[in-house]
């Protein structure tokens, strides 16, 4: 019979979860890749995953994003499959064998987008249930107008679901995007306390944040204990 | 006349009190007669001149073909698979059953939520969380549970289809190498799954084990006491 019952996701793991969250704009794609190489430099075990990039799951949410089919219970769906098959396949699988795995966006991005577009926010919490929190969520703060300002300035292409156009809270890409980006950063605040976020002001210069979170990482991780054992 | 109820939370943006159709749901596993008994009854409401509309699991536009593709390989884990599952229900609950119901037709669901959460729950899925996950649905008028005994239903697969379904058989979980054993094994598991939601539900169990016009009497019966229920509130 399935074991699924007998992993409990709050069992402790010889791996380390580290998770980013923030606006787009609010730079924490940078500053995760930044600690990943840092972490790989000095020989440790360290796997990195992307919000929405699970393979079986792809075509599937391309093709609802493409045609406008979801709603945001069914959006809200097919991103927590996704989630659900990478999680499953690899992150815990790595957590298991002494991992430092690193996750640009967790469930929180999932939390306060589909709490925006409606979705109820008990609903959410369970539906993600199966998921353990992170030893260490990292929140990129940047103030609404600057990562606005860092996305918006080149003026880029915005995709439908991206700017929140299902919403109907503007008929105009950019300001829809706007809207809808402020009621994500609200969400955000509202969770931080709530989920133990340790927060980066996101206006000081990049190495200054790096800096601030490598101190974090080695102070809150053992880190030589996650050295490969066999040479590669 | 009485509002119709999600099971939990919901989905976001719908107003109940629009939905002035009637969703009948037909439970029963593959060999059951279940295809035969919808086919029956929809003559049946057709005659009386009610709008039919009908709907089955892993049909929506969404992620069917995703998720055929990914059962043939049985490449997904046990909560991935859960979710691929849900997303495909959703989508025909909010595309198919929900616009439907506010035309006011009957929609006849073959199959439904049950089944879903039963095969979850036998493959060991948390309780609690697969009924929250379900909790996007709405409350059936009627569910009927065409109950048929292990022993029928292998006799009624081979006759259809000469082998059983990897699927059916649960041969995913591993609980015999022996295909005959591990259907017979896995049935008995999804009837006690369907005998533990029965009072939960408030499934109306009909047995299949009869004659296909026995059956579907039974059942028109009951749904025409049903509709009219529903009339007289």
């Amino acid at each position: 019979m399935s074991d699924r019952k007998q992993m409990s996701v709050t069992e402790e793991l010889p791996g380390k979860l580290i998770a980013v969250e923030g606006l787009d704009g609010s730079g924490k794609s940078t500053q995760v890749y930044l600690l990943k190489r840092w972490l790989e430099m000095r020989g440790l075990k360290v796997f990195f995953s992307e919000w929405n990039s699970s393979v079986i799951v792809k075509k599937a949410t391309s093709k609802g994003k493409k045609r406008q089919l979801l709603t945001p219970t069914t959006f809200s769906l097919i991103h927590c499959t996704d989630f659900a098959d990478r999680y499953e396949r690899q992150m815990l699988l790595l957590l298991r064998a002494g991992y430092l795995v690193l996750c640009d966006r967790y469930i929180y991005t999932a939390f306060a987008r589909d709490a925006v577009r409606g979705c109820s926010r008990v609903w959410l919490h369970n539906l993600y249930g199966f998921a353990r929190h992170p030893d260490l969520t990292f929140f990129f703060n940047t103030p609404l107008d600057v990562s606005l300002n860092r996305i918006l300035s080149g003026r880029p292409q915005l995709k439908y679901f991206e700017a929140g156009m299902d919403l109907g809270l503007s008929a105009d890409p950019y300001e829809s995007f706007r809207l809808f980006q402020e009621r994500i950063y609200h969400e955000y605040l509202a969770m931080k306390d709530e989920f133990g976020f340790v927060t980066i002001d996101g206006t000081q210069p990049i190495e200054k944040q790096q800096e601030q979170v490598r101190k974090i990482v080695a102070k809150r991780f053992d880190l030589p204990r996650f050295r490969w054992r066999t040479q590669v | 006349m009485k509002c119709m109820k999600f099971y939990g939370e919901g989905i976001p943006g719908v107003s109940l009190e629009e939905l002035t159709g009637k969703l009948i749901v037909i439970e029963g596993a593959d060999g059951s007669g279940r295809s035969t008994q919808i086919e029956l009854l929809k003559d049946y409401l057709e005659n009386t001149g009610r709008a039919i509309t009908n709907v089955g699991l892993v049909r929506s536009t969404l992620v069917s073909n995703e998720l055929n593709k990914a059962k043939q390989g049985n490449v997904l884990s046990e909560i991935t698979r859960s979710l691929f599952y849900a997303t495909d229900f959703a989508d025909q609950l909010e595309n198919i059953i929900i616009p439907a119901l506010r035309a006011g037709f009957i929609v006849l669901a073959d199959r439904y939520i049950y089944t879903l959460m039963a095969r979850e729950i036998v493959r060991g899925a948390d309780r609690r969380w697969v009924r929250s996950l379900y909790g996007i649905a709405l409350v059936p008028h009627l569910i009927i549970y065409l109950k048929v005994s292990p022993g029928q239903l292998v006799e009624r697969n081979l006759r259809k289809s000469a082998t059983l379904d990897y699927w059916e058989s649960g041969r995913d979980l591993g609980i015999s190498r022996d295909i005959f054993m591990s259907f017979m094994r896995y049935q008995r598991l999804i009837q006690k799954e369907f005998s533990l939601m029965q009072e939960e539900f408030g499934f109306h169990v009909v047995n299949g084990n009869r004659s296909i016009r026995t059956i579907s009497r039974e059942i028109c019966a009951k749904v025409e006491e049903a509709l009219h229920g529903e009339e007289d509130q």
